[in-house]
């Protein structure tokens, strides 16, 4: 079969090759122009840089904003999850469908549907006033910015958990309540842990565009909440400075591995825990 | 019958890393013959099937085909054809067109396919099941369409390999008496695989039984249970009593401190032999009348006969008797010279043959751990 | 373990209430006769007439349509074959580096494939000394980029699944290795081919981000404009929203509907025989 192995490699060749020049090499590129200067010189000023407060700051807010959201999308989605995988089969696809419905949406749109929500003029604050409590201040706080991620991320966390949830095998539950658990800890020592594939799922696929994203802070958030996303978008597209944009973009890339990283970790642990 | 040969394996050897899977196999196969490969899981029958079909290649040695060396040539081009152990049909085609892909390959006429693969349906019993989709059909009825298609090809060799190790037992009868018929229906020399020496030597003309990647022995079902060559060979077909023996002179064999008449010469005087006592074979008398004796420490009733384990001097002897034993029974056993058979001392010998471990359960969990 | 607690009825509803309110919202007043977006004043189609009329919508919604178009063509045939390729490689090594370096425009943050894209694309025009490379072609390689790991991670499974054996057995029965690929490989992992092409589609008209890097204004994708619109309250956008809102709704049913016919008839069909 000597023929076969060869036919093998030409046939993935292309893939390797296009892999190799449009994957490969930009990360390499983002390398590259992080340790450069406008002349093309060898520097480090662009990764000393991200020491300084503004940009330690905006880190920290990003990775914190990117936390909370996680945590409250996953605290939202967990139960709303678990009662849908209870549901009849055929209500339970009707709810998929509805879920999905807003994520097949573009992002940009449901920002904006939030935005006209809850701006100063928007129907929110037109209500209030008219009912006597006066205007909130709600757009260009950080509070827009974790309302409008949650909004537009939730989806993310709700289907991985559901469908962590309905490939869980009921027998299992069953056997743990004919051994004596009863409700409570049949939902922390056999839900949880079995549905844990799905929330680690969830919490990446959630965490990893709020820590990311530029649109959302920048349309929500006004200055005072510029994330990482925001700067980077700046120097790339406003202010032409693609060498410092790749070493902020470059550190935003290994906090995010080492984030992901953590998260697998934990879940490996706790899979070990539950099997002794 | 003595057919001309039409496969011909020789000095076959294959290797996967330091893994030796065949070691210097010769065969012949002659046309229009039943032959099996039989052996435990893992001793080269399956991948000495693949080497005829051509998805394996040795790394040396020589298969033959009519004649010509077809070392070279691929799968598709050889006159074999396979069935598979999980039947590989094409999910995606009906019954119909899994019998008629080769044919359309084969440019046949619309007019040509429609009749052989009427022909081969009928065949196999499955008239009518032409629109069906694979997947709604029972393992047996994918079984026959692999067949059928197989078939519908004109090979001249058919390669099975474990084919009906996936069916329940009554199914693997009824396929198995059906099989023979079409291999004599049909005239082709069909190639088995299996791990199943009942079915082995109720099916086949020949018996390869295969170790290790090397032949153990080539001969009729009868010569391979009668005769088997050494310790390996008795044990793996049937249930077999092996004892070290030493053979005094031509037709004096000496063991079990007795010394018992036999059939068997040519060995040196007093060479060291192993001693093949089939359960079957053995007479039970009185304690007192008997060349040996023994205490019962097992009775198993198994319907036609009980099965007893009598300790003979410490070794323990498996007895097919329709006499009822009582544990704790002491007995005398008689053996006439022609159920001893002697073979020459082999790697195998000592490791078989001595039934102080036996049970039943053991031996159904050797059998799941094969499949 | 079916129980239906009337909190948890509640609470789901209530969260459903929750991610649609915008929406609806957004639905109503696209109707709204004046700008506002807090008070009716009447109701009106004026500002569907201003989308039907806006050129540069409808010009980014071809451009969104032909890319994704496409891209998911290209990137399925790559895929397909790389799938192929992947599946008989021998070492394991090389099988799990290529698989890693193919998903990290999936792990990666869209922000950084983004600009990656576009360092690599300005690099490349300095050197062919072309200052406006950023456009159609860009666009393309970007979107093909994106879309294969996706793509190949909804064939990979299938062609593991399949039967290892199928292949052996068009061999044997007379089928050339290319004529076995085409016609058993390929039909037993065609689930997974389509399934990888709608997906990439779906991906490539939903992509904002990456996009807005690596394309110019000379081909602008209808995400890209929109984010050119949101910049200041326009209801035009609110009568978008509303139009892909619905266009979604009626895919979605359209798909529900087709499903559960297929699953019905091939039930029937079963019985029949």
């Amino acid at each position: 079969m000597k023929k076969n192995s060869l036919l093998s490699k030409l046939i993935s060749a292309p893939h390797i090759v296009w892999a190799a020049i449009f994957i490969v090499v930009p990360l390499v590129m983002v390398v590259y122009y992080a340790f450069t200067d406008r002349n093309g010189d060898f520097t480090v000023e662009n990764i000393k840089a991200m020491g300084y407060y503004t940009y330690v700051n905006v880190f920290l807010r990003s990775l914190w904003y990117g936390i909370i959201v996680t945590v409250i999308c996953l605290v939202i989605a967990y139960p709303f999850a678990y009662v849908i995988s209870n549901l009849a089969p055929k209500t339970q696809g009707t709810m998929v469908m509805l879920i999905m419905l807003p994520m097949w949406m573009s992002l940009l749109l449901r920002t904006y549907s939030i935005m006209a929500l809850i701006s100063d003029t928007g129907i929110i604050n037109s209500f209030l006033e008219a009912v006597g409590i006066g205007r909130i201040k709600m757009i260009n706080t950080p509070f827009a910015v974790i309302l409008g991620m949650v909004y537009d991320f939730l989806p993310f966390m709700i289907l991985p958990v559901y469908s962590a949830m309905t490939k869980m095998d009921v027998s299992l539950i069953e056997t743990a309540y004919d051994l004596g658990a009863n409700k409570r800890n049949v939902f922390l020592k056999v839900i949880i842990p079995l549905s844990r594939s799905g929330i680690v799922s969830g919490a990446t696929m959630v965490f990893v565009p709020s820590v990311s994203t530029f649109f959302i802070s920048q349309r929500l958030g006004g200055s005072k909440t510029a994330l990482i996303g925001e700067i980077i978008e700046s120097l790339f597209v406003k202010n032409n400075n693609p060498h410092l944009g790749s070493a902020i973009s470059l550190v935003l890339m290994v906090l995010i591995l080492i984030c992901m990283f953590v998260m697998n970790r934990f879940g490996d642990e706790e899979e070990g825990a539950v099997m002794i | 019958m003595e057919n001309k040969v039409i496969i011909q394996l020789k000095n076959i050897s294959k290797s996967y890393g330091d893994e030796k899977v065949l070691n210097d196999i010769n065969l012949s196969i002659r046309d229009k013959e039943f032959i099996t490969l039989l052996g435990p899981s893992g001793c080269g029958k399956t991948t000495t099937l693949r080497v005829i079909a051509g998805f394996v290649e040795p790394d040396g040695g020589d298969v033959i085909f009519d004649g010509k060396k077809i070392n070279d040539i691929p799968p598709h081009k050889r006159q074999v054809n396979t069935i598979f152990q999980r039947y590989a049909l094409f999910p995606h085609l009906n019954v119909y067109e899994n019998v008629a892909f080769g044919l359309r390959l084969k440019k046949k006429s619309e007019e040509e396919i429609k009749k052989t693969v009427g022909e081969m349906l009928e065949l196999v019993n499955l008239k009518g099941f032409g629109k069906r989709n694979v997947d709604s059909l029972s393992g047996g009825q994918q079984q026959r369409v692999a067949i059928a298609r197989a078939l519908a090809n004109d090979p001249k060799v058919l390669l099975l390999d474990e084919p009906l190790s996936a069916l329940d037992l009554k199914l693997r009868k009824d396929m198995q008496v059906e099989l023979k018929n079409i291999q004599k229906e049909m005239g082709i020399t069909f190639i088995y695989v299996t791990h199943d020496q009942e079915e082995a030597l109720s099916m086949s003309d020949t018996v390869v039984v295969m170790d290790n990647g090397m032949i153990q022995q080539i001969g009729t079902p009868q010569e391979i249970y009668n005769e088997p060559k050494n310790a390996f060979v008795a044990d793996f077909i049937g249930e077999s009593n092996i004892l070290d023996g030493v053979m005094k002179e031509d037709f004096r064999a000496e063991f079990s401190g007795h010394t018992f008449q036999c059939l068997d010469k040519g060995f040196g005087i007093s060479e060291e032999v192993d001693v093949v006592i089939r359960p079957e074979d053995i007479v039970v008398t009185d304690y007192e009348k008997g060349m040996i004796s023994g205490v019962v420490t097992s009775v198993t009733f198994k319907g036609v006969h009980f099965e007893i384990i009598v300790d003979i001097d410490g070794f323990k002897w498996m007895i097919q008797t329709t006499k009822e034993q009582f544990v704790g029974d002491r007995i005398g056993l008689d053996i006439d010279p022609d159920s001893i058979h002697i073979m020459k001392k082999s790697e195998y010998s000592g490791r078989y043959g001595d039934y102080s471990t036996f049970s039943d359960e053991i031996e159904h969990l050797s059998d799941v751990t094969e499949e | 373990m079916k129980k239906k607690t009337p909190l948890g009825i509640a609470y789901t509803a209530l969260i459903l209430i929750l991610l649609y309110a915008p929406i609806i919202v957004m639905i109503i007043f696209s109707f709204n006769s004046s700008r506002s977006t807090s008070v009716m004043t009447g109701f009106s189609l004026k500002w569907y007439r201003d989308l039907l009329y806006d050129s540069e919508i409808i010009k980014a919604l071809y451009h969104s349509l032909i890319i994704a178009f496409l891209s998911a063509s290209i990137s399925t045939v790559l895929g397909t074959m790389a799938c192929v390729g992947i599946e008989r490689m021998t070492k394991k090594s090389a099988k799990s580096l290529l698989m890693n370096v193919t998903n990290i425009p999936m792990m990666n943050p869209d922000i950084v494939t983004g600009i990656s894209m576009l360092l690599l694309f300005t690099f490349s025009g300095l050197i062919l000394k072309k200052s406006d490379v950023l456009g159609f072609w860009t666009l393309l390689i970007t979107h093909i980029t994106f879309n294969l790991p996706y793509v190949i991670l909804s064939i990979l499974p299938k062609l593991r699944q399949m039967d290892a054996y199928l292949s052996e057995a068009a061999y044997d029965l007379g089928c050339t290795p290319a004529k076995a690929f085409f016609k058993v490989v390929l039909p037993s992992i065609k689930t997974g081919i389509i399934s990888g092409f709608l997906m990439a589609i779906t991906l490539s008209i939903d992509d904002f981000v990456i996009s807005y890097f690596v394309t110019g204004s000379s081909w602008q994708t209808l995400p890209v404009k929109i984010y050119s619109m949101t910049k200041r309250f326009d209801p035009t956008v609110y009568a978008l929203s509303t139009t892909v809102f619905f266009a979604i709704l009626i895919l979605l049913i359209l798909k529900n509907f087709f499903q559960s016919k297929s699953e019905k008839r091939s039930i029937r069909g079963e019985k029949t025989e």
